[in-house]
């Protein structure tokens, strides 16, 4: 399946959010996760099904001013 | 003692945490400003969540507030979805909202800061929005529900001092009751003691501390300075005159001939 992650596209075969991250290695409870441009809470990701072209943004704490 | 959104805060100094020559810089840095509030970004995660682990785990240990900030942000829906994100990582309501609307200058899109500011207003957040120093703007603010203002006083990063002292006057002066704090354009101690002279809450400070020589050191002079301008205003400052006036009385003065 296609996907856009942070911008870049990707072919993975992932059915959930939460299968996404495991797949791409991404760990940590420091990430926020967005699909098409609305938040996904930590506790929704198993449940937030993907389908091709969806866009997700997994965000993290950086330094800012 | 400064309260926003109801937290009292004994330091009127926040920073910002980036361009620091490295994390144990910036620990000191924060360490010797005293300060009690830092501003963090989100960015996207490229390494898996180990880049934003370590950046997350080293300001959790310096167990000072934090405030998120949607630096960066060009459009009302990118600040929204940000400051989302931002809460559902740092479990808290505060978000300093930037809608970036000039690429030069990184001035505020006004008209996009109003509008976001109502959505985020009306989900919970409590808003602490970057802004110009425009009275009318402050007013919708105000009426969008932000209970603290931080208009700039100089662009992002400029260190040119208070370009507009009068424009802050003026926000002082129609706000009596509204925490400002300025934030952008303070380049030296002695700006941010004429903005807090000017009668402001507290100032907001990241390139001037983090790009100095001795970050630790400017970032304890910052907070002296930021401390002796509040007191100045507190004492009631002496207004400037074109004559001079003699400070010696004049009665009893020994006349020679």
């Amino acid at each position: 399946m296609k996907l856009i992650v942070n911008g870049e596209e990707h072919d993975v075969a992932a059915e959930t959010l939460s299968e996404l991250l495991v797949l791409m290695e991404y760990e940590g409870n420091w990430l926020a996760t967005a699909v098409n441009g609305e938040l996904v809470h930590r506790e929704d990701r198993f449940d937030r099904s993907l389908k091709d072209n969806d866009s997700i943004e997994i965000l993290s704490p950086m330094q800012g001013g | 003692m400064l309260t926003l959104y109801g937290a009292e805060i004994n330091s009127r100094l926040l920073l910002g945490t980036a361009r620091y020559p490295s994390p144990a810089v910036l620990s000191e840095a924060v360490r010797q400003s005293a300060t009690e509030i830092v501003t963090v970004s989100l960015r996207r995660e490229m390494s898996g969540g180990r880049s934003g682990g370590t950046f997350f785990e080293m300001i959790r240990a310096l167990a000072i507030r934090i405030l998120p900030n949607t630096a960066g942000c060009h459009s009302v829906a990118e600040a929204v979805l940000t400051a989302r994100m931002a809460r559902e990582l740092f479990a808290t309501d505060w978000i300093k909202l930037e809608v970036v609307g000039n690429h030069d200058t990184l001035q505020p899109d006004v008209f996009g800061l109003v509008e976001a500011a109502r959505i985020l207003v009306s989900e919970g957040f409590e808003v602490f929005p970057y802004t110009t120093d425009d009275l009318v703007v402050a007013e919708r603010l105000l009426e969008a529900g932000c209970k603290v203002l931080m208009p700039w006083c100089a662009p992002i990063g400029s260190a040119a001092g208070p370009l507009n002292p009068t424009a802050l006057r003026a926000m002082r002066a129609h706000f009596p009751d509204v925490s400002l704090i300025v934030d952008a354009g303070i380049g030296r101690p002695s700006h941010a003691t004429a903005v807090m002279e000017l009668g402001f809450d507290a100032v907001l400070l990241n390139t001037a501390v983090a790009g100095a020589g001795d970050p630790a050191a400017m970032a304890a002079a910052f907070a002296a300075a930021i401390a002796a301008g509040n007191q100045a205003f507190n004492a009631g400052l002496m207004e400037p005159r074109d004559m001079a006036v003699p400070s010696t009385p004049v009665i009893g003065k020994a006349v020679f001939t």
